[in-house]
């Protein structure tokens, strides 16, 4: 297959950057707290000495400033909980949560507050506050540095969650997340910020529309479900089936609340099989959500039961060997796809 | 491990063979990184002396928790390298049979109760051991070990408070490096000091050079006393240094001076040792050599003994997620 060369290509970090750089230039009340976002503190010879974790917010804080580019101390709690305070008395932060886990410790502020007080309050308060955290095993970080976890969030009412999947999704679900106007958690997958992708992304600010999956791949025979990462494991396992004779359409799923039942239901409808792969914990999964979904609501349709693939019910190994099993693969994919293939 | 809290010359001796494998281990370790053998490590190059001063007084069953920064709270507690450089390459006679890593380094036949990968998270857990010897009527002491970044947390502060209002055995120790990744700790810490918060909680907050093992083994010894006495808990923040990059790929001259690393490194905790060995006659260059090659063969060792040890078996994958499940 020949495909045309990406008019612009950004990393997945650089279209995050641009992102925020966007929002904050079109939204003075747009501000970033997190740990090192900038980095070197108030040392002048020293700024941004850091640039984030994942290097998400290089630059910010010489064209922005301290005011609004704001180191924090490591208190998750505390900057997190500042986060909906500032979000419900006229700011939009973001909020950097360096790695998923870490969520823990700053969970009461997430779930009791953020989720809750637009609803508690009578619909009279908004929290316009977006928290982008960094997830995903496969770099040899160990049990408290590579979980997902997006399916604990997805669980509130009240949150918002988005994975994008490459740069372009990674710009737009950014800057609609900064926009919108609920609290909203953005999944970056860390894997994916060292994959080249050859994707267009618009130098002027778009939004993707958060609670809108995208057909990545069309197809016939079979649906595979992406979410961030799995998504690009999809399409490599959708190529290796089209090798062996196979059409696997793939659905990057893009959103997973509010979750795009509808494309979800009508891709089933069409292939009458459906493979989910999530790299969340097996229980209480979005693939799992996914599954009783096409199971209630599109049962009819279906050639063979909805099958899901994620990782075992274990934490995540340090060991390369055994992290390598751990994390949904193309070889997995292809062969639970063609399990419902026959 | 026997103690050595008595300030003599095998004492002195075992301090320096401590911090000098420390050192050794951690440069070994670095170099297994930049093979691809690991992917990154915290060293703790520069800080041997803060865990190796206080280590002096302890015994295999009391308790030390750590940090994402602990290969040298290990070996001051006596874990072996062997195991502990299987772990770093994820092998299965490691430490943690490959599960863990460098970051969650365990042993509890030493009572390292591990390394902990998340900033500030082992500080009530070492509140709960403390707990425990206290209830089970022992005069085992808890040592947690936390950086200045760690200090900012929550937890520290609801532990400093239970600790103090129960009377633990619990000694809270900040290596305090002047840096969290890349951010100064003027710039986090209100009022530019982390012992003082001990005041609030009533209990006895110590400032000591992190540099100098013996002024380390000084304020361990006092804080391992009190909380063997049933006194309560100590907090201690030992003024230290990281030598290299936060976790290795970072240039540190990026957020800090030429001038300010050669303040701390001209104080080098190993080099002052040495000098007070032998100024004071405890012991020859000669014989400060020979545990140097010891400490270098013994590293050699473990490198020998985890290349030639097995990755765990797939099924490993499924094996301690619990007890028992079914
Ligand atoms: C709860 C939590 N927040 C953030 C991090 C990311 N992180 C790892 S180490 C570190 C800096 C820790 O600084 P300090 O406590 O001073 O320890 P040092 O690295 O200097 O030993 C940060 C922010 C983390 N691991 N856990
Ligand atoms: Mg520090």
């Amino acid at each position: 297959m020949v495909q045309a060369q990406a008019v612009r290509q950004l990393s997945y970090i650089q279209a995050v950057n641009e992102a925020i750089r966007q929002e904050m230039e079109r939204d003075e009340t747009v501000i970033v707290m997190g740990e090192d976002i900038a980095g070197g503190g108030d040392r002048e010879d020293k700024q941004d000495a850091w640039g984030g974790p994942m290097r998400l917010t290089k630059g910010l804080v010489g064209d922005f400033g301290r005011q609004r580019i704001r180191d924090t101390p490591i208190s998750e709690a505390g900057f997190v909980g500042a986060g909906v305070g500032a979000a419900a008395s006229g700011l939009r932060p973001v909020v950097d949560l360096m790695y998923v886990s870490f969520f823990g410790v700053c969970a009461d502020q997430i779930t009791n507050n953020a989720a809750k007080i637009h609803y508690m309050f009578g619909g009279k308060v908004n929290i316009p506050l977006t928290i982008m955290t960094g997830i995903g095993a496969g770099t040899g970080s160990a049990a408290q540095h590579s979980e997902t976890l997006y399916s604990i969030f997805t669980h509130f009412p009240g949150l918002k969650c988005v994975v994008p999947s490459d740069p372009y999704t990674a710009k737009g679900l950014m800057i609609a997340a900064i926009r919108d106007n609920d609290p909203v958690i953005v999944f970056n997958n860390r894997q994916l910020m060292g994959i080249r992708f050859d994707v267009d992304v618009p130098e002027e600010a778009y939004e993707v529309e958060i609670g809108k999956s995208n057909i990545a791949k069309e197809g016939t025979d079979v649906t595979l479900v992406g979410i961030g990462y799995t998504t690009k494991v999809c399409l490599d396992a959708a190529a290796e089936l089209e090798a062996q004779g196979h059409s696997a359409e793939v659905l990057d799923l893009l959103s997973l609340s509010p979750m795009d039942d509808e494309a979800i239901l009508e891709s089933v409808q069409k292939t009458r099989k459906i493979v989910i792969v999530d790299e969340d914990y097996p229980r209480c999964s979005i693939a799992s959500d996914i599954s009783a979904l096409v199971a209630e609501q599109a049962f009819d349709y279906l050639d063979a039961p909805p099958r899901r693939v994620n990782p075992p019910h274990a934490p995540v190994p340090y060991s390369r060997p055994l992290e390598a099993l751990w994390v949904p693969n193309k070889d997995t994919v292809v062969e639970a796809a063609l399990g419902v293939l026959e | 491990m026997t103690t050595h809290s008595t300030m003599n010359k095998d004492t002195l001796l075992w301090m320096y063979s401590t911090m000098v494998t420390i050192r050794r281990f951690e440069e070994q370790s670095r170099r297994e990184a930049d093979a691809g053998k690991l992917r990154g490590m915290h060293s703790s190059i520069g800080q041997e002396a803060v865990p190796t001063g206080i280590s002096a007084h302890l015994r295999d069953n009391d308790f030390v928790l750590g940090t994402h920064r602990s290969h040298h709270h290990c070996i001051a507690k006596g874990v072996d390298i062997n195991e502990m450089m299987a772990e770093l390459l994820g092998k299965a006679t490691g430490t943690n049979s490959g599960k863990g890593g460098t970051m969650h380094i365990a042993d509890i036949n030493k009572g390292m109760l591990g390394a902990n990968g998340v900033v500030g998270s082992n500080i009530p857990v070492a509140t709960g051991v403390g707990l425990s010897a206290k209830v089970r009527g022992t005069d085992q002491v808890s040592v947690v070990f936390f950086g200045d970044g760690a200090s900012s947390q929550g937890v520290l502060h609801e532990s400093m408070n239970l600790a103090s209002i129960w009377k633990l055995p619990v000694l809270f120790v900040c290596e305090n490096n002047r840096y969290a990744e890349s951010t100064p700790f003027e710039f986090t810490v209100a009022g530019g000091s982390i012992s003082n918060r001990a005041a609030g909680y009533d209990i006895p907050g110590v400032s000591v050079d992190g540099q100098s093992v013996l002024e380390m083994f000084e304020v361990g010894g006092e804080a391992v006393a009190r909380a063997r006495r049933g006194d309560g808990p100590t907090l201690i923040e030992a003024q230290t240094y990281r030598y290299h990059g936060h976790f290795g790929a970072d240039d540190p001259l990026g957020y800090r001076s030429e001038e300010e690393q050669e303040y701390y490194m001209d104080r080098d905790c190993i080099k002052q040792l040495t000098a007070h060995i032998i100024e004071n006659g405890f012991a020859g260059e000669d014989d400060l050599q020979s545990l140097d090659e010891k400490a270098l063969a013994a590293i050699a060792e473990a490198v020998r003994f985890a290349d030639e040890s097995p990755f765990p078996d797939d099924a490993d994958l499924m094996t301690d997620v619990y007890n028992t499940y079914a």
